[in-house]
């Protein structure tokens, strides 16, 4: 049979994401962190001065702070090791030819450009920890949507704006990589959509890290004012390096009355990352957050969104899937604050093992006694491709409310052989079986994205796939 | 030269003997029906010749035009033109009918299906069939009815134009409105002069509008009775009753 003629693959082919260039003219500060790197950081961003204390505020908090020690382990990360802060050597661009060739060609690679001329809004594309390339379409500025890189938003005029919100929601003593992430932040996007605006076309913006022990600290900030609607969406890949790679970005949304904002991300991280994101919603009344999420790619992963339901009404949907192949520990899952009446949660999650991957589902569903008539219901799914790989799922649900309607459902499951049978009984080769099955099974998050995002998803998994134990 | 040549063949499941030393043979164009009470072992033959995994070939071979079969994994027995319709056809998400039968159709025949052509033909089969338009795109067989289920099979074996079609069971669970739907689907299947068939089945109602070549009674694991398309109305008329006796 078929079956007997496969062979064990270590890796996947991953030369289709694992290019880089060599970047001489970058700038670097020396390795390690202390108040001069971080104040040689903020001299270089031109910091307002409550951002220069916020950062040396943040670099004592984590300081005193404590590594997690209640999840997957990320001993391998030496922060001594990180350079934290590195900068190619060029300006913002707003036109694409003006953006250096070598840098350019990355994004050619990454399909960039493509999806510009597929009239996407706008490209907000990071390289390395500086925003290089960054176009607003004309129709959504003329809205009067602002999409920028987040530090000359602090100096412009949403500089208050940024004031008011900048780590409200993430606070600095949230955990010690939340106090870096305010140490060191740099890059990222910021956008404000004001009230009853609709951005019909989503906005994109595409992370990448491009050098040797570099960690990237990006923050996003999206505000979504009264009654209007944005669709972020997120896309990460990164090269791989043999240095221990982290990303501890942070993403905080803030979504208004009766507003809605979906945020849509496919990370794809090189195998050595440790990806340690920090995200969380604040909604008011009325209003709904859909987060649609799939982790591929990275070491370790700590990854757990969180929705603050603090509006009458307000809603959350939550929808993802997570795929841990041959040495990786993905730690996902998300989190949901019911603390005003009638709100309501909604979370569909699939995660996928593989080759000895280890897949955790965690879940914190809490309805305060301010939620009376509440509704939340959790739905996690697993797929084990293998006997090797595991795949957990820790539901935890804190209710203080009589008067809520809680529910929680979890499934185990491997592909079937009937399954795989049926499918070759049609002419498709078993791989591909396999691959439709398992793509299948991550449609949740499939359909939930815009076609060329489900599109490269598939083919995410389609790669892991290859070279799987038949 | 037969397009089937099944010679000896012996089949366990589980370390069960099902099959035993059967010998049997299909020519191009030709309808056999396979009839038997349950647990004869109808369902291990298709099975063995489809190559389900499930299923242990003891001993003796399978040919298809002159080509070892037992040598070739599943895929490459449907793309060497053997289709069989599931008892149980297994849902799959994520994937649409009208897709997943392109998909199908772009393996085998190693080519671009050009879509326009495509979706044409489908409406037509699916004309046929009587089904609804919207379930080609709608996630394979997922939340079908069991007759839609079986219509969905029969519409993959028309757009796939295999050259031998097993049908197994395909008349279970149906209506008598679904039987009369799903023979129209064979029919057609049939227009074409090449197209062999092996219907297994256990009752008769199916091969009512149906021409039959060959009719086997297999009972135990053995075919104990050969005979023309009259050996259905036997069946039909004093049930299986004879043969188990023997």
């Amino acid at each position: 049979m078929a079956t007997e003629d496969k062979t064990y693959v270590e890796d996947i082919d991953r030369s289709l994401y694992d290019f880089r260039f060599e970047n001489k003219d970058a700038y670097k500060v020396d390795e390690g962190l202390t108040p001069e790197i971080v104040k040689t950081i903020s001299d270089e961003k031109k910091d307002p001065a409550w951002m220069r204390e916020f950062r040396l505020h943040s670099l004592d908090i984590y300081n005193q702070t404590q590594m997690p020690d209640w999840g997957p382990s990320i001993e391998g990360l030496n922060m001594n090791n990180i350079v934290t802060y590195v900068r190619p050597n060029t300006k913002m661009h707003a036109d694409w030819e003006e953006v250096p060739e070598e840098i350019k060609d990355t994004f050619e690679k990454l399909g960039i450009p493509q999806a510009e001329r597929e009239s996407l809004a706008g490209v907000g594309a990071q390289f390395d920890s500086e925003l290089v390339y960054h176009n607003v379409k004309e129709e959504v500025a003329a809205q009067g949507i602002i999409y920028t890189d987040l530090e000359s938003a602090l100096h412009g005029p949403y500089a208050d704006m940024i004031h008011d919100h900048f780590m409200k929601l993430v606070p600095p003593t949230d955990h010690k990589f939340a106090a870096l992430h305010g140490a060191v932040w740099s890059g990222g996007s910021f956008v404000y959509v004001p009230p009853g605006v609709s951005v019909e076309i989503p906005l994109q913006s595409y992370f990448r890290l491009n050098a040797p022990g570099a960690g990237q600290f990006e923050h996003t900030l999206i505000i979504v004012d009264e009654g209007a609607y944005l669709h972020f969406i997120e896309g990460c890949s990164a090269p791989k390096y043999n240095v221990a790679n982290l990303h501890a970005g942070c993403v905080e949304l803030f979504v208004g009355k009766n507003a809605t904002l979906r945020y849509s991300t496919i990370e794809n991280w090189s195998k050595n990352m440790y990806n340690l994101n920090t995200k969380r919603a604040r909604v008011e009344e009325g209003g709904k957050v859909e987060w649609v999420s799939g982790s591929f790619g990275s070491h370790v992963s700590y990854l757990y969104p969180m929705s603050v339901l603090a509006g009458k009404g307000s809603r959350s949907e939550f929808t993802s899937v997570t795929f841990a192949g041959k040495g990786q520990n993905l730690d996902t899952g998300c989190k949901v604050v019911h603390n005003a009446p009638q709100t309501s949660s909604v979370v569909n999650t699939r995660s996928i093992s593989k080759s000895g991957g280890i897949s955790t589902f965690r879940s914190s569903v809490v309805v305060t006694k301010n939620a009376p008539e509440s509704k939340s219901a959790v739905s996690c799914q697993s797929l084990m491709l293998d006997t090797i790989s595991r795949s957990d799922t820790i539901p935890a649900m804190d209710i203080r409310t009589s008067k809520a309607d809680i529910g929680h459902e979890a499934r185990i499951g491997r592909i079937s052989d009937d399954a795989i049978f049926y499918l070759m009984s049609r002419g498709i080769a078993e791989d591909d079986a396999r691959a439709m099955i398992v793509s299948g099974f991550a449609d949740n998050v499939g359909k939930e994205l815009p076609l060329e995002y489900a599109i490269e998803m598939n083919n995410l998994i389609r790669l892991e796939m290859k070279g799987a134990i038949g | 030269m037969s397009l089937l040549s099944i010679d000896n063949l012996s089949v366990s499941v589980e370390e069960k003997q099902i099959l035993k030393n059967l010998t049997f043979q299909v020519n191009k164009g030709e309808t056999h029906v396979l009839m038997g009470p349950n647990g004869a072992g109808k369902s291990t033959l298709g099975n063995a010749i489809m190559g389900n995994p499930a299923y242990h070939i003891d001993g003796g071979s399978i040919f298809f035009q002159d080509e070892d079969l037992l040598a070739k994994p599943v895929n490459e027995r449907a793309k060497a033109g053997i289709f069989m319709s599931f008892q149980n056809p297994i849902e799959v998400p994520g994937i649409t009918l009208s897709n997943f039968i392109r998909s199908a159709l772009e393996q085998k025949t190693g080519q671009r299906i050009r879509i326009f052509q495509f979706k044409k033909e489908l409406e037509k089969a699916m004309e046929v069939l009587q089904m609804d338009p919207s379930y080609a795109e709608r996630d394979l067989n997922v939340g079908f009815s069991g007759g839609e289920k079986k219509k969905a099979e029969i519409l993959q074996l028309l757009m796939l134009k295999p050259s031998l079609a097993i049908l197994d069971e395909t008349d279970s669970g149906l209506d008598v409105d679904a039987v009369r739907t799903v023979s129209r689907g064979i029919l057609e299947y049939q227009k074409d002069k090449d197209s062999a068939l092996i219907i297994i089945t256990h009752s008769t109602g199916i091969l009512s509008s149906l021409h039959v070549d060959h009719t086997h009674i297999l009972v135990d694991g053995e075919i104990v009775a050969n005979g023309d398309g009259s050996l259905v109305d036997e069946i039909n008329r004093d049930g299986f009753a004879r043969y188990e006796h023997n």
